[in-house]
């Protein structure tokens, strides 16, 4: 067994630095890094490009790092939950790629498979495909996507173990499981780090291959972004 | 009278046929699973990564890591699955779901969508859509007929940057069910009471009309 266990935050985010790319897992606020982002905004670093779907709320998740303008671009699908992300955006302050969503899991899946571009019909005849290769497959035009490249990959899961092995739970598994190996470094925050042995090995969904640094994060918020709820009859 | 957003939602459910994958975009579209049939099995995909969603829960039983795509919290309905977004992706990409019903903000009579950015004013992205409609092989489109001023959002050419191009072949709205095809907007059902000058008004596309329309059964 590799033993990829760090003892703390500063151990799993040793070596980031300022004008870092990095990709952040979760969906909205659903699987977010959340240990991972808190010790960004404390370390205080600047001029990071961010890959993740969304940037967050405004006092949330990658909100935190908008607020304190650590971010010089993000690269996101969706960002329609943060009135600072648009502020910024619109004013020119924040340098935006928006990318189709599955073309921002796929760039993250072919950097995780070594790739360095696929093709995909999402944005062909868009703004997106600007200035972008486009190929004809079959009658039906297609757009050339390169892999990402990134420093580091802060991701979070349920469960894992000192080997790097990784569960996720429920729709929080989204771009993190995408995320692991498609940066130089892969750092794991979870829920519950158990012992090595514990987790059965048919049901492990990210190998501990793809993962650098684990550790047992803290906490955690797990903030609900929209809350809606049935009455009962 | 001009249908509300559940109305369009009722006309919508009933393209969604028995065995359909079904993914359901922000807005009206997700109140469509609120009127599907009964007697018939559908499975919803959500592209944050689940299939086979279920009602919202009960308070009290919310969790935070199962939402839609739309960021609500759900539940999940026996035979679900959850995944990575690659993989939800795959899905789509790869025509494993059946049909996408999706909102806009303009769509033109060659069957281009607008519905992710307002230059200048509004940019929230386009999330999955681009995806979803460079893929699917049917797509209905559930919208307003007109914008708050009036003006026509059923049009010649789209003004809005593109979500993407030739891909809309059906267009529910609060007025009409419209087929697109031929480079133009063929009215296939009217709204109940609504007349077909109505909807011609509220037409700035090309309109074709063809024989007695009928009225929508809902």
């Amino acid at each position: 067994m590799i033993n990829k266990k760090v003892n703390n935050l500063e151990e799993a985010l040793k070596g980031v630095e300022d004008g870092m790319t990095l990709m952040l897992g979760g969906f909205g606020l659903c699987g977010i890094p959340e240990n991972a982002i808190s010790e960004l905004v404390k370390r205080n670093l600047k001029e990071l490009t961010c890959i993740s779907n969304n940037a967050g709320v405004d006092d949330f998740g990658l909100g935190l790092l908008l607020q304190k303008k650590q971010i010089k671009k993000m690269i996101s699908s969706y960002v329609g939950e943060n009135q600072e992300f648009e502020r910024q955006m619109l004013s020119g302050e924040l340098e935006v790629e928006l990318t189709p969503q599955g073309t921002l899991a796929e760039k993250c899946r072919a950097a995780q498979a070594g790739f360095p571009a696929f093709y995909t019909p999402a944005g062909y005849g868009t703004e997106v495909a600007e200035g972008k290769e486009t190929r004809e497959f079959d009658g039906k035009m297609y757009v050339l996507e390169p892999a990402f490249k990134a420093d580091f990959a802060f991701v979070k899961a349920w469960k894992g173990d000192a080997a790097g092995n990784l569960i996720f739970k429920g729709t929080a598994r989204n771009f993190n499981a995408n995320m692991c190996g498609a940066a130089t470094i892969t750092v794991a925050e979870v829920e519950e780090l158990v012992p090595v042995g514990e987790l059965d090995p048919n049901n492990i969904h990210i190998p501990g291959i793809f993962v650098q640094r684990i550790f047992q994060g803290s906490n955690y918020e797990k903030r609900i972004e929209q809350r809606t709820v049935r009455q009962k009859q | 009278m001009a249908l509300d957003k559940n109305g369009i939602a009722k006309r919508i459910a009933q393209e969604v046929q028995n065995g359909y994958y079904v993914n359901l975009g922000i807005g009206i579209p997700t109140l469509v699973a609120n009127y599907v049939r009964e007697d018939i099995e559908v499975e919803f995909q959500s592209e944050n990564g689940v299939l086979g969603m279920g009602p919202f829960p009960f308070e009290g039983e919310e969790d935070a890591d199962i939402i839609n795509a739309g960021k609500q919290t759900i539940t999940t309905m026996p035979g679900a699955s959850f995944f990575d977004s690659a993989t939800s992706f795959s899905m789509i990409r790869g025509k494993h779901v059946h049909l996408t019903i999706l909102g806009a903000m303009e769509v033109s009579q060659n069957g281009d969508i607008a519905n992710w950015k307002i230059p200048g004013k509004m940019v929230k992205g386009m999330g999955g859509a681009m995806d979803l409609v460079a893929s699917a092989e049917n797509i209905i489109v559930a919208m307003m007929h007109t914008n708050k001023e009036g003006e026509s959002k059923i049009l010649k050419q789209c003004t809005l940057p593109l979500t993407g191009v030739g891909c809309v072949k059906k267009v529910v709205t609060n007025l009409a069910v419209l087929e697109v095809k031929n480079n133009a907007f063929y009215l296939l059902e009217r709204a109940p009471g609504v007349s077909v000058e109505e909807i011609q008004n509220a037409t700035e596309g090309t309109l074709i009309v063809e024989g007695e329309v009928p009225e929508m059964a809902i």
